[in-house]
């Protein structure tokens, strides 16, 4: 294997083919982790929501966790980009199409926070119910409210049982982010292949865009891990879900 | 005026009737032992007080307010009932003093430092204060029961429910949670049990109620309870859990 | 705004999408039974005793997992040339056409997640299983295939199923290497026609009515599966 390109000016831009390739590690990066706030909030709040006992707040949270993740993250990223300017109101859909900046990235970055919540929402809906019924009960029997019981009760533990799931799915939106490839974010992936039609060294490209991809997973695991292990209750030998 | 009252309570789960027009009532002070055999409905009962379980008919007043009132507060008025579980339902992500101050901080509005101190006593009083700092998963079944009654007396309650507190234990952790319930039987706390302990109630209790199948078969005074139940469905049960 | 939405265009084209839509289901069930085999030995092997068959079955199951499924699909749209030349020695051979690279790239891809399913399956069965089937005297392949596999699909069966759901959805990424599935039809119309709302809103509309559908009975066989606690 020669790396040896990497330094070669690449075809535009003024850099050089490693700098295409920093580049595509960025991308890939502002889009797992600002698509992974939207879907941890919005994932949060509908995983709370499939819970409550109110079917007014809890149907609706169904029918978005059905729709999103229902439906292909390619079909998902299209609809954003092509079809979402098309039919909202006229003066939205200009702005979308001609004044929004960085239309492909925040459109990517929505989709993939919006799909990526879908699969939030059931991990904490799962973890919340793991929890024993009894512990809502206690929280009430003390005086607390609903959403009091949640605060202090329900959540602090939920969060700590599916550390580990919401691990996998942040690595899930990592992988990802590859998508938005498809609608001309030139991410890490999208790098690689046009550095390899550009340099026809697909071998090295690929296996460097392959290392980068390994060691980002193997980073965030190792960190997680470590998070888990200050989490973790004293003397708790607890439900994990499956 | 009684503190807890119940008139005509019934309850269904869909079309399953788990609890069947129930009248009685708990005065200041005393201590009602509530048996029968599982899925006789007792928990379900014991739960309409503080509003845990909604019922359909009926009505339930503690402390002159009616539980199933729309404009009672039910977080106040049940910061004012404590409650023991059979699974014991501390937070297994707090330590024990946290434990007690959590409601005494979010419901009552005491700062920190007055409920650390008020919990501290009441730690000292069922003998688990050298625990203070530990978190429930490092504590027995009975020295995780005693913290949920202090969990529950952190509150300054009017009355204390408690159900099954000591059939999820094994036998030898049994009594340090029963002398604990006695003293407190003693001080004069208002108290109703659901338990299969009839020493306890024997011990304690003012009144017994009996219930089987959603009724309440029998409430009688204790004497009378142990002495001649009237109904056969209560001899049966006594002489089945008095031979165990 | 819908006043616009034009469903003659969505009719005229359903021929060629339902060409689309037996591509992706034929890619699916095909991947899905090449990963469920391959996923099987992967996970054997993970779980032997032997450092030389667990290795590089750990090592590749974790590395095709930490990687992108589109940089796969590229990985193999390029290897698999360089491949069949090697193995026929004709620097000209023609390939394998695009389906069944699309395949390869699929079922090598999904083995890894299939693998540590069922390697969870396997590991769920009690020991006392597997230390039952050697008293009885079976040999190794025979508890194997007698006693655990068995009792491990068993359980494994919805997990698999809703992996299966997801890998159909994820057959729309061959759009990356300009392959016809019901995605690449919808698009090339969509493009050829400039009616993109139309056909993008179908597609998603009927992804949507076969992954719930299939997910709902998913579901049902879980229930079955499992008694409610």
């Amino acid at each position: 294997m020669d790396f040896g390109f990497l330094f070669e000016p690449a075809f535009s831009g003024g850099g050089t083919y490693l700098d295409w390739v920093i580049s595509g590690i960025q991308w890939t990066l502002y889009l797992s982790v600002l698509g992974w706030i939207i879907a941890f909030v919005l994932g949060s709040i509908l995983g709370v929501l499939r819970t409550v006992p109110l079917a007014i707040l809890r149907v609706p949270a169904t029918i978005y966790v059905e729709v999103f993740r229902n439906i292909p993250l390619l079909v998902q990223m299209f609809i954003w980009y092509f079809v979402v300017p098309e039919i909202v109101p006229k003066a939205a859909g200009d702005w979308l199409k001609t004044q929004m900046p960085m239309p492909e990235f925040w459109n990517a970055v929505f989709c993939l926070g919006t799909y990526t919540a879908s699969r939030v929402a059931e991990q904490v809906r799962a973890g919340i119910q793991s929890i024993p019924r009894g512990q809502v009960h206690a929280g009430l029997a003390i005086g607390l409210t609903l959403p009091q019981t949640y605060r202090h009760v329900l959540l602090p533990m939920s969060y700590r049982i599916i550390i580990p799931p919401l691990t996998t799915e942040f690595l899930t939106i990592f992988k990802n982010s590859s998508v938005a490839l498809t609608i001309g974010v030139l991410e890490l992936t999208a790098q690689a292949r046009q550095i390899s039609e550009y340099t026809f060294q697909t071998f090295e490209i690929f296996t460097i865009a392959t290392v980068v991809y390994a060691l980002i997973t193997l980073t965030v695991t190792f960190t997680m891990r470590w998070i888990e292990g200050r989490a973790r209750v004293p003397g708790y030998i607890g439900t994990t879900g499956k | 005026m009684a503190m807890i009252e119940f008139r005509n309570v019934s309850k269904w789960y869909g079309s399953f009737q788990v609890l069947k027009d129930c009248s009685t009532s708990v005065e200041k002070g005393e201590v009602v032992v509530v048996c029968g055999p599982s899925g006789s409905g007792k928990s379900t009962l014991i739960k309409c007080v503080n509003g845990l379980e909604p019922f359909q008919q009926g009505e339930v007043i503690v402390n002159g307010q009616s539980v199933g009132d729309r404009g009672t507060r039910l977080p106040q008025l049940r910061a004012k009932i404590g409650m023991v579980f059979q699974h014991f339902e501390l937070f297994p992500h707090m330590d024990v003093t946290a434990n007690l101050n959590l409601a005494q901080v979010k419901v009552l509005g005491r700062s920190v430092e007055e409920a650390t101190a008020k919990s501290h006593a009441l730690l000292q009083r069922v003998g688990m204060i050298e625990h203070a700092k530990k978190f429930p998963g490092q504590l027995s079944g009975g020295q995780q029961q005693r913290v949920a009654i202090a969990r529950g007396l952190a509150m300054d309650p009017v009355a204390m429910l408690f159900d099954e507190p000591t059939s999820a234990l094994d036998p030898e952790m049994i009594n340090e949670v029963l002398d604990v319930m006695v003293e407190l039987a003693q001080e004069g706390m208002t108290m109703m049990c659901v338990t299969h302990e009839m020493g306890f109630a024997r011990k304690v209790a003012h009144r017994v109620i009996f219930m089987d199948q959603g009724e309440i078969v029998e409430d009688a005074p204790k004497e009378d309870f142990f002495g001649t139940p009237r109904s056969e469905r209560a001899q049966q049960f006594l002489s089945k859990i008095l031979h165990h | 705004m819908f006043s616009q939405f034009d469903f003659e265009v969505i009719r005229s084209a359903l021929p060629f999408l339902w060409e689309g839509m037996q591509f992706s289901l034929g890619l699916t069930l095909l991947a899905m039974a090449g990963g469920i085999v391959l996923g099987t030995l992967l996970a054997l092997m993970r779980l032997s005793p032997f450092a030389i068959l667990s290795w590089p079955a750990g090592a590749y199951v974790n590395l095709v997992r930490s990687i992108p499924l589109i940089l796969v699909i590229f990985w193999f749209y390029f290897l698999i040339p360089i491949a069949i030349k090697h193995l026929t020695g004709n620097p000209y051979a023609s390939g394998i056409g695009p389906f069944y690279s699309a395949l390869i790239a699929f079922t090598m891809f999904e083995a890894a997640y299939y693998c540590e399913i069922i390697r969870a399956g396997i590991q769920s069965v009690p020991r006392g299983q597997v230390q039952a089937a050697y008293a009885l005297g079976l040999s190794y392949r025979q508890a194997t295939t007698l006693v655990i596999l068995p009792q491990a699909f068993r359980n494994m069966i919805p997990v698999l199923l809703t992996t299966s759901i997801i890998l159909f959805q994820d057959t729309s990424l061959v759009y990356v290497v300009g392959l016809t599935d019901f995605m690449g039809a919808a698009s090339k119309i969509a493009r050829r026609d400039g009616r993109l709302v139309e056909l993008y809103l179908f597609a998603a509309l009927v992804y949507f009515i076969l992954c719930f559908t299939a997910s709902y009975f998913v579901r049902r066989l879980q229930e079955r599966i499992t008694p409610p606690r």
